[in-house]
């Protein structure tokens, strides 16, 4: 019968499913994010050159060779070694301001969402109010009174202006966990509220935290790349945004140096990418709809989906051929059968046949 | 509270918040416009600088919340001050010879943007796994990748080795700007790449973003009861879906609209366009403290008013709004 197919799955054969069942654009993502991690870590470790080195006898751009392998810029520094180190303070800073703007965010949030009222009301004030001012322009104006402004100050004003949108969202996620049986429950027992907040409310806040803070990191990243760029941030150390800011300033473009002007941006392009991916998955990970068209099929010019497209539909659809054989042998296979599992994977097969079954 | 009076305290806040930033910013910082002044004219006598603080109502006079008031009194006259760079020229004649530049720019380019990206996302979302869907990737690199290196990239293809496009500027240096078709003609040329450019990398997010919601929205029983009984596939998709999933995009636009100024900034910058965003980068590197503030002010109330226009056209589109308090 149906349950005994479905049982007799091998467990390595379900744990390898429950890991293919994370999106694989969130894999790629954690993937390339973990790559670079890894250049943060180790990279100025690993840099052949000196990256302020200087080549006191050049005056353009060496292309890619033997001894510096993504060429030189207009004075003989290496480009990799740039490169290898500054891929850590720009990821260094994207954390950084990730973890404190995402703490703000989750502070504020769970306090607005939790306590409601008066405490509400000026806590969603204050955070709708961050969120329209502009963040940029508020940025350059600051750093242009600070013109020697190092990595901690650009992380502290991104951190203050980077938090609204995350606590946003959490409030309106904790309004609805407050309001939920299980929450209730606990508040019967006599349970103390920082216990509610930490162990019933915060543990089912978790992909929303983390795609807000994945989202916090990539607009730190940009951002602090984009004012580096403009000459705003930190010059005096090696960062993608320095590095960008330098092939700007030497023209590198003009030269036609893509060795040297194509890594950086490249990079924080990837860097990007990887955090968009991250929180792409993590997205289709709390709503299942958003995953692959594989139950999507079109009859007659009219594109019919699956009205209810869950993760119990598409593993039923992997081993329909295996079901349809067990309901075969079973005979009708819906009469003595009662086990809640069995009616519902008959009842997802019949909804997840429509149209194929029906209209041929 | 209804939805709109709502939004408008937010607003009002923001406004305050933006204004008594912008006050404290050059009381708590270094740097100050009468030295910087005194760097740029060398030949001015020590004795000149009581008189240029009385210029520049810098020196400080008063007690602070005497002087907050007196920057408020001065800003709700549209007084913003002298610029230290156009100098004798004030703020607010700087200002409104950059303001146009920018907006009908960014503005344009803002709202072909997001028209094109919605569209795209409906149609990606309808042809689920279609040629658009799977182009998905690339529009996301387009998300991610810096909007200054795509400009530079633009600006070597197109203007340096094709010679299509001006390499930057607003116009040709010799005409004098002023409603004539010379200049006018000039003007948009210089344009088309900055907003091309722009459009590009912005109209992903809408693309993506309504994507999204449109795959949920189709999921609904009430889109497949629509598809059930029979209506033209137009019809489901424009008036069914589309209409229902668009909701989040016109939210979203009210809150971007922060970082397409934000965005116009470095756009500027690149392509050396005489608005307000290269404006505010030429008053930060030359020191132009006035000058710097009141484009932040102005920046601050543009981005507010506008949120404010996009609520009102919210609750417009979302009669919801209009019968409970949602927020």
């Amino acid at each position: 019968m149906a349950v005994a197919v479905i049982s007799t799955v091998p467990a390595a054969t379900r744990r390898k499913r429950s890991l293919r069942s994370v999106p694989l654009k969130a894999k790629l993502g954690a993937l390339i994010i973990g790559a670079f991690v890894l250049v943060a870590i180790i990279g100025p470790y690993i840099a052949p050159f000196d990256p302020s080195a200087i080549n006191s006898g050049q005056s353009l751009p060496l292309g890619p060779n033997g001894v510096h392998l993504l060429g030189t810029t207009s004075f003989g520094g290496d480009v990799l070694s740039q490169l290898l180190v500054g891929v850590r303070s720009t990821v260094v800073l994207g954390l950084v301001t990730g973890v404190v703007a995402t703490f703000l965010s989750v502070v504020i949030g769970v306090s607005a969402g939790f306590l409601g009222g008066f405490a509400d009301e000026g806590l969603s004030l204050l955070s709708n109010a961050f969120l329209v001012l502009p963040a940029l322009p508020l940025l350059v104006v600051i750093l242009g009174y600070l013109p020697n402004a190092g990595n901690i100050v650009t992380a502290f004003v991104l951190s203050i202006l980077g938090w609204p949108w995350g606590a946003r969202v959490i409030r309106a996620q904790t309004m609805s966990l407050r309001s939920r049986d299980f929450v209730a429950a606990s508040r019967e027992t006599g349970e103390r509220t920082w216990r509610i907040i930490f162990f019933e409310i915060l543990p089912n806040e978790v992909s929303l935290i983390a795609a807000s803070f994945v989202g916090t990191v990539l607009y730190a990243v940009l951002t602090s790349v984009a004012l580096t760029f403009l000459g705003l941030g930190d010059l005096s150390s090696w960062s993608l945004g320095s590095m960008l800011y330098w092939v700007q300033n030497q023209n590198a473009l003009v030269l036609g140096a893509w060795w040297w002007f194509a890594p950086p941006g490249l990079c924080v392009a990837f860097l990007g990418m990887g955090l968009v991916l991250l929180n792409f998955g993590l997205d289709e990970l709390g709503n299942p709809r958003l995953r692959d068209a594989a139950g999507q099929r079109k009859i007659g010019g009219h594109a019919w989906r699956p009205a209810d497209p869950t993760p119990v539909l598409r593993e039923l659809q992997l081993s329909q051929r295996q079901l349809a054989g067990a309901l075969a042998a079973e005979g009708s296979g819906l009469g003595g059968d009662t086990s809640s599992t069995a009616r519902r994977f008959v009842g997802g097969h019949r909804r997840a046949g429509r149209g194929r079954g029906d209209v041929q | 509270m209804s939805f709109i009076a709502r939004r408008l305290a937010t607003y009002i806040f923001a406004a305050w918040i933006a204004v008594t930033v912008n006050f404290f910013i050059p009381r708590l910082m270094p740097g100050n416009v009468v030295t910087t002044m005194m760097a740029r004219f060398p030949s001015l006598q020590p004795g000149a600088m009581k008189a240029l603080e009385a210029e520049f109502g810098v020196g400080h006079a008063g007690s602070l919340i005497h002087q907050y008031f007196a920057y408020l009194v001065n800003l709700f006259h549209g007084n913003l001050g002298l610029s230290t760079n156009y100098y004798p020229s004030s703020v607010a004649t700087v200002l409104a010879q950059t303001i146009p530049w920018t907006l009908i720019l960014v503005g344009t380019a803002t709202v072909i943007s997001f028209a094109l990206g919605t569209l795209l996302g409906i149609l990606a979302a309808w042809h689920r796994g279609g040629l658009l869907d799977q182009l998905l990737p690339a529009f996301t690199f387009l998300q991610a990748v810096p909007y200054f290196f795509l400009a530079l990239l633009a600006i070597d293809a197109f203007a340096l080795h094709w010679h299509l496009f001006p390499n930057g500027g607003g116009y040709v240096m010799p005409l004098v700007p002023g409603w004539h078709w010379r200049f006018i003609q000039s003007a948009v040329y210089h344009s088309i790449l900055p907003a091309l450019t722009l459009i590009v990398t912005s109209m992903a997010g809408w693309m993506l973003q309504m994507r999204n919601v449109m795959i949920t929205t189709i999921g609904e029983d009430y889109v497949l009861a629509a598809q059930a009984k029979g209506l033209a596939n137009r019809r489901v998709v424009w008036t069914y879906a589309a209409r229902n999933a668009i909701l989040p995009n016109i939210a979203g636009f009210a809150i971007s609209l922060g970082f397409v100024v934000a965005g116009a900034l470095v756009m500027e910058f690149v392509f050396s366009y005489p608005g307000v965003g290269y404006t505010l980068y030429n008053a930060v590197t030359s020191d132009d403290y006035p000058l710097m503030q009141g484009i932040f002010l102005l920046i601050a109330m543009a981005v507010l008013i506008a949120n404010l226009l996009a609520d009102a056209i919210y609750v417009i589109a979302d009669p919801r709004t209009r019968t409970r308090a949602a927020y």
